[in-house]
């Protein structure tokens, strides 16, 4: 095997990282605490004027493929939000793959110049594992559709530009066949975003849609042909846009509160920190495997899942080892004096759980795995 | 990149998968206990000339994957390890070279060497030399868990040369761990399968056991640690073959220490083939615990076969001297 990354790869993640260093700065990240929107505007805005998002964008970019692993893998082992920049990164990336000539030239240089961000509304408040399950109606009304229905979890809809939106637009169809992706803009008359705060700080949305009448040219893809834009989206996404090193960032924020507080000596602390860079490494490896069959034109959607599973488990595990390790101290909180690793080691424990649920949940990520690669038997539940 | 096998190594796996699987039977693995040696299948390995001095270490990984799967009663690891440094030193071979993994206590013996019941030469530390020491067998041992064959060897009484330093030792060391860490990873990847084959066939409440989603998820999640520790265990490799001594940037988790790497590789192994025999040993049931299954032959050896260089803990502490040298601690 041959872990080296190719020349240019390296060029690329060394700009990256010079960029991440002048602009995620403790002021920004204040300020993302303070306001609950885990988004650097500045940061965005740096990197698309190097080009750094065009070249990631999957199926567009003139880059190595590689890099949209390294892009998300770099801004997540520094702490950087990445998440709003990474739905807009993959939703350009479907808009590329399945939308109209006018959708590509809208949408395509709003996201790569850093400008635009889109929020996703695939789940509902009754509906979540079960996407296909979901009750957001499109209905024909003349030349337009009449969108109604609410969903949940929208992180950055009070930001973003557009919804891209799966709604039922035939309901005598089989589930997954009477689907519609829709992709519209947030300014559109009819649409609420209500926040929703989480435990973790960031706030999430509600958003509600309440007879949001779009054109056809708000269609992305085939109408009933939803389920398979959002295969395309999840395809480009699984494993190598972030979420497989968030355990890094915790590790170099303990390793320093470690070496400061002078428990590094102690050996049961050397221990926890020496396993927890063992796993932080599988992780890293597993991802860069996806990113690797992805760039040979691979869909890596099981080891996606495999690495989904690994590295968000062994985060919630590290983040517990080094709460305890911590004590009280591990209960105060950023800005709080005394905190330890100034407060890193308490936001990781509110952030951890979340991990294992959002992007597909470990459970529907084993259901995946069990079925399609160790090729058991469809589960009786 | 390239983040799997070459064809040259998916052919190399092939072919001793295939070697392994028909000379190494489960009824071979059984015959050989509790000795854990098997001199017909030692002869015919020996006879396929693989410790060739250009072999690399990522194909002795790929070689040593496919003995962990079959659980070869022959010491592959062992001898792949320590027949080159003979040669390199100019020594006369060995019929069975071993590595001693841990130094030698303070009367010169060296404890339960890995392959020492049957190797002819022992190379290891004793105190800060690397010296190698010709004796003879015993072609005997303790009764182990992992009917591995492990015997004390002298590190003073016998024909004894100097090899070099601890240094030397250690290059030597990080690629038993290595291969130890591959061999690990076949048994994890054997150790699953034999659960897949189980819970696909065995039957209650009218359907296969491996349709009930508890069972399926306490499998699930074997593969991408097991394909994991494959990763980290080629890096290792692939770093050790590269002879460029990379550093270790634990904020970019940019680890390319072969030393560190090999601690690595062998911890997570140990813990994955551990965790997997462990629970396709459980989803076995009674039948499971039961001699007649193949099972327990690799939950036994899964844990011997990892512990045999000493507590994970002092691994792990070594592995963290490295990444934070002692008094990294600042005011």
């Amino acid at each position: 095997m041959d872990f080296e990354l190719g020349p240019n790869v390296i060029a690329y993640r060394d700009q990256v990282r010079r960029i991440i260093a002048a602009h995620h700065t403790p002021d920004a990240v204040r300020r993302q605490h303070e306001s609950g929107t885990f988004n650097n505007p500045a940061l965005n805005r740096a990197l698309a004027a190097e080009g750094l998002i065009e070249r990631a964008v999957p199926g567009l970019g003139a880059g190595d493929p590689i890099e949209l692993w390294v892009l998300f893998n770099e801004l997540e082992k520094a702490g950087a939000p990445l998440d709003a920049l990474a739905v807009a990164v993959m939703i350009s990336g479907v808009i590329n793959h399945v939308g109209s000539e006018a959708q590509k030239a809208e949408v395509i240089p709003a996201v790569t110049s850093g400008e635009a961000l889109i929020c996703m509304g695939y789940s509902e408040p009754d509906v979540g594992s079960d996407l296909a399950s979901l009750t957001t109606r499109a209905v024909r009304d003349g030349d337009e559709w009449v969108i109604n229905g609410a969903k949940m979890w929208t992180t950055m809809a009070h930001e973003a530009r557009w919804v891209i939106l799966l709604a039922r637009t035939d309901p005598t169809l089989p589930r997954h066949k009477g689907l519609t992706m829709f992709f519209i803009p947030m300014d559109t008359p009819g649409i609420r975003v209500d926040p929703v705060h989480t435990m973790a700080t960031e706030r999430t949305n509600a958003t509600f849609y309440d007879d949001v009448r779009v054109g056809d040219d708000c269609v992305l893809g085939e109408v009933n042909g939803g389920w398979n834009v959002m295969s395309v989206a999840l395809s480009f996404e699984r494993g190598v846009m972030g979420g497989t090193s968030p355990g890094v960032p915790l590790l170099t924020h303990t390793a320093e509160w470690a070496r400061k507080s002078g428990r590094i000596s102690e050996a049961s602390v050397r221990e926890k920190l020496a396993r927890v860079v063992v796993d932080n490494q599988v992780a890293a490896l597993l991802a860069q495997r996806s990113a690797w069959i992805a760039a040979a034109g691979g869909l890596p959607g099981l080891e996606g899942s495999m690495t989904k599973v690994f590295a968000t488990e062994a985060y919630q595990k590290a983040s517990r080892w080094f709460q305890e390790m911590a004590g009280a101290e591990g209960l105060l909180q950023l800005q709080q004096p005394g905190a330890a690793a100034d407060g890193w080691i308490e936001y990781d424990a509110r952030h951890s759980p979340v991990t294992t649920i959002y992007g597909g949940t470990t459970e529907i990520n084993k259901n995946n795995i069990a079925e399609r690669h160790l090729g058991l038997p469809r589960a009786r539940l | 990149m390239e983040l799997g096998f070459s064809s040259d190594q998916r052919d190399l796996f092939d072919a001793f998968e295939q070697f392994f699987s028909r000379e190494s039977a489960p009824a071979v693995v059984r015959a050989a206990e509790p000795l854990g040696f098997d001199v017909d299948l030692w002869r015919k390995l020996d006879a396929m000339e693989v410790w060739g001095s250009g072999a690399s270490v990522a194909d002795l990984a790929v070689i040593a994957e496919t003995a962990g799967r079959w659980i070869a009663p022959v010491p592959f690891i062992e001898h792949a390890v320590a027949s080159p440094v003979l040669a390199a030193a100019g020594l006369v071979s060995a019929d069975i070279a071993t590595i001693a993994v841990r130094p030698a206590d303070a009367d010169g013996v060296w404890q339960l060497v890995p392959a020492g019941a049957v190797a002819d030469v022992v190379i290891g530390l004793d105190g800060t030399d690397f010296v190698a020491v010709r004796s003879d067998p015993p072609m005997a041992g303790p009764r182990n868990h992992a009917s591995a064959p492990l015997a004390d060897r002298t590190a003073r009484n016998g024909e004894r040369t100097v090899l070099g330093s601890a240094a030397d030792f250690e290059a030597s060391l990080a690629r038993w761990k290595v291969l130890t860490a591959a061999a690990l990873g076949g048994i994890a990847s054997m150790g699953l399968e034999l659960a897949l084959r189980y819970v696909n066939e065995r039957r209650q409440f009218g359907v296969p056991i491996g349709s009930f989603q508890a069972v399926q998820h306490g499998l699930a999640d074997l593969p991408g640690s097991i394909d994991g520790g494959r990763l980290l265990t080629h890096k290792a490799a692939a770093t050790l073959d590269a002879g460029s001594f990379g550093g270790c940037d634990v904020d970019n988790n940019d680890i390319d220490d072969p030393m560190a790497l090999a601690s690595m590789a062998v911890l997570f192994a140990g813990e994955v083939a551990t965790h997997a025999t462990d629970r396709s040993l459980h989803f076995h049931g009674g039948y499971g615990f039961a001699e007649e299954y193949d099972i327990q032959l690799y939950y036994r050896r899964a844990r011997g076969w990892s512990l045999i260089l000493g507590e994970p803990a002092r691994e792990y502490l070594a592995l963290a001297d490295r990444l934070w040298p002692a008094g990294s601690a600042v005011g």
